[in-house]
């Protein structure tokens, strides 16, 4: 009888934490967004701006993916198939960005690429902008997201362990070869969730981001920085119809992370 | 690049191929993403003096941001350590209804990008919203304080607890308990005298990962916060608030300062895991 009280106060205090710092905000974007009905919401999300927006975000995050997905790929290959010095070093420095201010992470690029960055002279002869504009947004994007797809690897290829792909490359596979008919039916679960984990970041990043922009609507602007411009003007209803599409791709994301977790458990045990 | 890749030799026993070529992307990429831009950060402070770099980074207005996005992360961790494991005991522990659900919500601060979360707790916590105005009838205000900045870090944080701590009570081996139970002890009892020192390592990583993410977070806090100098401004803004002046060292100043004290935390966090995973192994 006592454990069973234990049980429900647990679950009810346990509940309520997640009613009010997680339910109620989502239901309050939710509510804000079509309180003032149907056609200003979708006026909102259908405006040219927030379109533009929307395809910044989409073509950033892109991008990002390819990126990340091909060094992660190489990072977990690196530190979990050879044996070597420094390896402990290597995991630290990846996951740098994991600990840096997302505020700083666009601050470097500035450092680099802007009007007082050492590799200004160079991007300035070759007449490309990388501050203010979009190279600059891909960048600080891709830095926050760096060590997405390698962390959820490495435990993956860890586990699997290594003597398969020596048995392969015993029979003379080359590396390639390895990796698509040994490594990769082992490890494709874990890659999904390590990319769908990058785009979710990527999508809804806002810090870094938002030091590199510029802010000019319709050239620079993603969608959370949208949301933000919205929100600063008093535009409550219009800036909640936009959060509320973000919304819709964070309940996405989690609903496919939590298939995905499945298959990786069951796969696993 | 030669010169790094013999930092990392590889050691002589291996017979899978492509070492070189998977090292060498891995390190260029790493470099150019990450390592390069950040050694900017010293390269740009390279020019300035100690003097000035110090008076930057003692003002009393930046010391008032330490103070309170330090204060506001390290309370919102402590929180979050403690719904942490009571969320992670409820979620291995217990079956009831929903019991799933909730287990995927706590993911939700991971995919919701962050001004949405911001925008979203400003307004709930504001003096209009609905949690903010029951509030605001027993005098307490939250949006625009520090108590909404730590709202927004207690976001943020939670999942990194309940998913350092998680796996370790998994893993947890019942017939302790049962030991202890059937030798008389109470529930209370067996809790902090069996379960809890097990789970503490994995509780002090989780609060470490909200700390460390706590006083970097931006877009959660920066609508709550209210950026008011001396009381509720946080050192990611006023760093963002040097940039725009376009006040370049004094930004990069306060960055360093920040740069350095992560790599403290993430020191710690690497010595915690390690402890972590040892118990999870069983040793």
């Amino acid at each position: 009888m006592r454990t069973k009280v234990t049980k429900v106060i647990l679950i009810i205090l346990g509940g309520l934490f997640i009613a009010s710092m997680l339910i109620m905000p989502l239901t309050t974007v939710l509510v804000y967004a079509l309180r003032q009905g149907l056609t200003v919401f979708t006026s909102a999300i259908t405006d040219d701006y927030a379109i533009k927006a929307l395809q910044l975000t989409l073509l950033t995050c892109c991008i990002t993916l390819l990126i990340n997905t091909f060094f992660g790929v190489f990072a977990a290959w690196t530190i979990t198939k050879f044996r070597f010095r420094g390896r402990q070093v290597l995991t630290t420095l990846i996951d740098i960005p994991f600990s840096i201010s997302p505020v700083i992470a666009g601050l470097v690029f500035i450092l680099v690429f802007g009007r007082i960055g050492w590799a200004y002279p160079l991007v300035e002869s070759l007449d490309i902008n990388v501050v203010f504009a979009v190279p600059g947004i891909i960048l600080a994007t891709t830095f926050v997201t760096f060590p997405f797809v390698s962390r959820e690897l490495i435990p993956v290829m860890q586990a699997q362990g290594r003597e398969e792909e020596e048995a392969a490359a015993l029979m003379g596979a080359r590396g390639l070869r390895i990796f698509r008919k040994v490594t990769f039916p082992h490890i494709k679960w874990g890659l999904l969730y390590g990319v769908i984990l990058c785009s979710a970041r990527a999508l809804g990043e806002f810090g870094a981001v938002s030091v590199v922009s510029g802010h000019l609507r319709g050239k620079t602007n993603t969608l959370p920085l949208h949301v933000e411009i919205l929100f600063n003007e008093f535009k409550v209803t219009a800036a909640f119809a936009v959060a509320s599409v973000l919304v819709v791709i964070a309940v996405i994301v989690l609903i496919l992370r939590n298939i995905v977790e499945y298959r990786l458990k069951r796969e696993k045990g | 690049m030669p010169g790094l890749m013999r930092i990392f030799k590889r050691r002589k026993n291996n017979v899978i191929p492509g070492f070189g070529l998977s090292m060498g992307i891995t390190l260029t990429m790493l470099s150019l993403v990450v390592l390069i831009p950040l050694a900017s950060v010293l390269l740009i402070l390279s020019d300035y003096t100690f003097a000035q770099f110090w008076q930057v980074i003692t003002d009393p207005k930046t010391i008032s941001t330490y103070r309170v996005s330090l204060g506001c992360a390290a309370i919102a961790a402590l929180i979050n350590v403690v719904f942490g494991v009571l969320l992670a005991w409820v979620l291995t522990r217990y079956k009831f209804p929903g019991r799933r659900i909730l287990d995927s919500l706590i993911e939700l601060p991971f995919a919701l990008p962050t001004a949405v979360a911001g925008i979203a707790l400003t307004t709930l916590y504001s003096d209009k919203g609905w949690i903010g105005s029951l509030f605001e009838k027993i005098g307490v205000k939250i949006s625009y304080t520090t108590v909404g900045i730590t709202i927004a870090l207690i976001f943020i944080g939670i999942p990194f607890v309940v998913r350092s701590i998680q796996p370790v009570l998994e893993s947890l081996d019942a017939g302790y308990e049962e030991a202890a139970s059937i030798l008389g002890a109470s529930k209370a009892r067996i809790f902090f005298r069996v379960v809890f020192p097990e789970i503490l390592p994995a509780a002090m990583t989780g609060f470490a990962l909200a700390l460390a993410r706590g006083i970097g977070e931006y877009g959660s806090v920066v609508f709550i916060a209210g950026n008011i100098p001396y009381e509720t401004q946080i050192t990611p803004l006023i760093i963002m608030n040097f940039l725009e002046q376009f006040n370049y060292p004094a930004a990069t100043s306060i960055a360093l300062v920040m740069i350095v004290f992560s790599f403290v935390v993430l020191f710690g966090i690497n010595i915690l895991q390690s402890k972590v995973n040892k118990v999870a192994r069983g040793s």
